[in-house]
């Protein structure tokens, strides 16, 4: 038993940490924005120069093969930058469902492409409406009545569903499945989905505790600069206690976020509890943490030009992505109400 | 990360398991704060532990302990709370003043003090609190003054718990009378049978009498019993207070089995109840596994040598706000019941919950409150200014 990352998974996610934090600033947002681009490609080619892309892939199909765990850390950091770029999705949740059907041959030249960089692969799930960052990705693989089929997004008819949130990009895939689109069948797909479904929600969690992080730290700054009264707002009670809850909100979501992503690979009742569970405990941590920077901003806060709202949006699209409150508070249910409770069950598994 | 326990863990688990089911007392005892029966059972009890060498795992084996890593204690707590085992009476004595006894305190100190507060032949009370000195406790007027090798205490403590039935206590006083707030305080025991020592029973809102008032009238006492050095004592009650909420006094287990408790009071009462229950029960039951986590994740953190900080405050506020909510859902599930007194006919399964939403509402209020607390995570975690 022992409740730490190692130093190796605490220094690749620093790296990325520092990477971000060079070249994802509001400013940054800012300008990518004004120029309507899908992504920045010097950030983007940088980002892929750490080698990510195949962090989720196992080794013998080229991939990194590290797990969850060693990966998560790096998904708060995109949160806490707003990274407009798919690495959570390309990487976290795309890449590893594709290398699960490399057996087909389609499937094995579009995994070794996007290993290497020069393609995104993303993923019409069922538990989405929509489908991110269709128009930049080669190809998408689409869940139809439980089979999994890819298709070129060349091939596919993609309508944009405008987010407002400004760096993410939804659609609608409509295709015609066929034999060629096929790639596994509702038995053989059914196992990679749940996983898919897992690693999508416990990244999309991990987001949102990063942007929490991130509206709480820019609530700090301002309020140890803004003052009122002859003196910081920062030194006000009613100013330190709203800031208080969140971070409060945001200790208690990360233990319950780390110890899912260690546990993940369990796929069972339980860990996949304790998944929904840090989906459910980061998106109120985000919640709060957005309200309370706003509100710590005063008029500034409901402005465009303070940086609160990236977050925000980032936070409300979230909630709903890869599985929305009632959809996992059913999941934590499912394991309260039919399996044994109390303390000698914390790390507990199906025997 | 590895989340699994070790074989080594999971032998010590069945270990006690198998030693609380052979010792645990099949009645539950009566409370430690309503009379001296219920208190010296409580001492009894204590007693049973420290023969079987349970009193306090983490000790050293030289103070009655078995020399235990943290993840242990953890161990120990879940399967004790697992058992239903009695309060612990002296949890101001083992919880807060040992682990800072064993810090701070002298080698004939600790030989004094630590044995016999393990075997529970001394049981602690706290005397920090005065009537003009609560949130701001720095404002402590209490004095003791050297003469020759003792001290002679003066003045007027409150909030005091245990201190009606407890032996000894340990409390803040002004070594320095020229002194002002943090400076010149000291840290000193008093036996609360000594000459001089006058101690006033306050009601609480369930009508027990877990606190007290203690008037110290010349009570004098050997320097021997001062922890630290002059003037060290601000110092010293900050480390004891972060211990006391920051792992010791709530082991997560006493939320985890009564999240389990209250999850099986809403199946028994699942179609009476409106849906919302429901949604605060499942919210209470991951609140308990959050906060078990994230003590699982400070103790793998301090087993490496780390230090507790700020986050001691973060915990404070959060199970003391998962006690009341916890208690509420279980009130809601009771319904019209849930006024009853376990005496009433109609009372039927209510157990203990009204008297444990009284308790949860002290939660936000002892060991500092959470306003302090907010406060201090402000400060010291987020670096906003002081005002």
């Amino acid at each position: 038993m022992d409740f730490r990352f190692s130093e190796e998974q605490t220094m690749t996610a620093d790296v990325v940490r520092e990477l971000l934090a060079d070249v994802c600033q509001p400013a940054d947002l800012r300008r990518l924005m004004g120029e309507g681009a899908a992504r920045d490609a010097s950030r983007w080619a940088k980002i892929l120069e750490m080698g990510l892309a195949g962090a989720l892939v196992a080794e013998d199909n080229g991939g990194l093969g590290l797990s969850a765990i060693d990966f998560v850390q790096i998904a708060e950091a995109c949160g806490y930058a707003g990274l407009p770029e798919p690495l959570v999705e390309n990487a976290g949740v795309a890449l590893p469902l594709l290398a699960a059907f490399s057996d087909n041959a389609r499937v094995a030249a579009l995994l070794k492409r996007a290993l290497a960089g020069d393609v995104t692969v993303t993923v019409a799930h069922p538990a989405n409406s929509f489908v991110a960052d269709a128009d930049t990705a080669e190809a998408v693989l689409v869940v139809r009545d439980g089979a999994v089929h890819l298709v070129e997004t060349a091939k596919a008819r993609i309508v944009a569903q405008p987010s407002v949130d400004p760096f993410r990009r939804l659609f609608t895939v409509e295709f015609e499945p066929s034999d060629a689109t096929l790639v596994a069948g509702a038995s053989e797909a059914a196992v990679p989905l749940a996983a898919a479904l897992d690693r999508g929600a416990l990244f999309a969690a991990a987001q949102m505790l990063g942007l929490a992080q991130r509206c709480v730290d820019l609530g700090v700054a301002y309020a140890k600069e803004r003052q009122q009264f002859g003196k910081p707002i920062g030194s006000y009670q009613a100013v330190k206690h709203h800031l208080a809850t969140a971070q409060v909100k945001i200790e208690f979501a990360r233990p319950v976020l780390h110890a899912a992503a260690a546990q993940l690979e369990q796929s069972d009742l339980y860990s996949r509890a304790r998944i929904s569970q840090a989906k459910l405990a980061c998106t109120d941590a985000a919640d709060v943490a957005a309200r309370t920077s706003i509100q710590v901003h005063g008029a500034m806060g409901y402005s465009w030009e303070v940086d609160v709202h990236f977050f925000l949006k980032r936070g409300i699209a979230l909630t709903s992505w890869w599985g929305g409150t009632a959809f996992h508070r059913e999941r934590v249910a499912a394991r309260v109400f039919a399996r044994p409770l109390g303390p000698e069950h914390t790390f507990a598994g199906e025997a | 990360m590895d989340l699994d326990y070790t074989d080594e863990q999971q032998a010590f688990r069945q270990e006690v398991r198998s030693w609380l089911e052979k010792h645990v007392p099949s009645k539950p005892l009566p409370s430690f704060d309503a009379s001296r029966e219920g208190f010296e059972a409580h001492r009894a009890w204590e007693r049973v532990l420290a023969e079987g060498r349970w009193g306090m795992v983490t000790w050293p084996e030289s103070y009655g302990g078995r020399g235990l890593d943290l993840i242990q204690w953890l161990i120990f707590e879940e399967e004790y709370y697992r058992a239903g085992a009695p309060l612990r009476v002296n949890q101001n004595g083992i919880f807060l003043l040992g682990p800072t006894l064993m810090e701070y305190g002298t080698e004939e100190q600790k030989a004094r003090f630590l044995t016999s507060m393990a075997s529970g032949d001394e049981i602690w009370a706290q005397a920090w609190s005065e009537p003009q000195a609560g949130s701001d406790l720095a404002s402590v007027r209490a004095t003791a003054v050297l003469e020759g090798d003792e001290y002679v205490l003066k003045g007027h403590k409150i909030w005091s718990s245990r201190a009606v039935f407890a032996d000894w206590a340990f409390g803040l006083f002004r070594t320095d009378p020229a002194s002002q707030r943090h400076k010149g305080l000291s840290l000193i025991f008093f036996p609360l049978n000594a000459p001089g020592v006058r101690v006033q029973a306050i009601p609480q809102i369930d009508g027990e009498t877990g606190f007290a008032e203690i008037f110290l009238d010349d009570v004098r006492v050997s320097a021997f019993n001062r922890l630290g050095g002059e003037g060290e004592g601000w110092n010293i009650c900050m480390a004891t207070a972060g211990f006391e909420r920051g792992l010791m006094l709530r082991s997560p287990a006493r939320f985890q089995v009564a999240a389990r408790k209250l999850v099986e009071l809403y199946k028994a009462h699942e179609a009476e109840v409106e849906p919302t229950v429901r949604t605060a029960v499942l919210q209470s039951w991951m609140d308990a596994e959050a906060y078990a986590l994230s003590i699982y994740a400070t103790a793998s953190r301090l087993a490496a040598g780390g230090h507790i900080g700020a986050e001691a405050s973060t915990n404070k506020i959060f199970w003391s706000e998962m006690d009341i909510a916890m208690h509420k859902a279980a009130l809601s599930i009771l319904g019209a019941r849930a006024e009853l007194l376990r005496t009433a006919p109609e009372a039927g399964d209510i157990g203990r919950w009204l008297d444990g939403y009284f308790f949860s509402l002290a939660g936000p209020i002892y060991a500092g409150s959470n306003e302090i607390q907010r406060n201090i995570i402000a400060e010291r975690m987020l670096g906003l200014p002081r005002a």
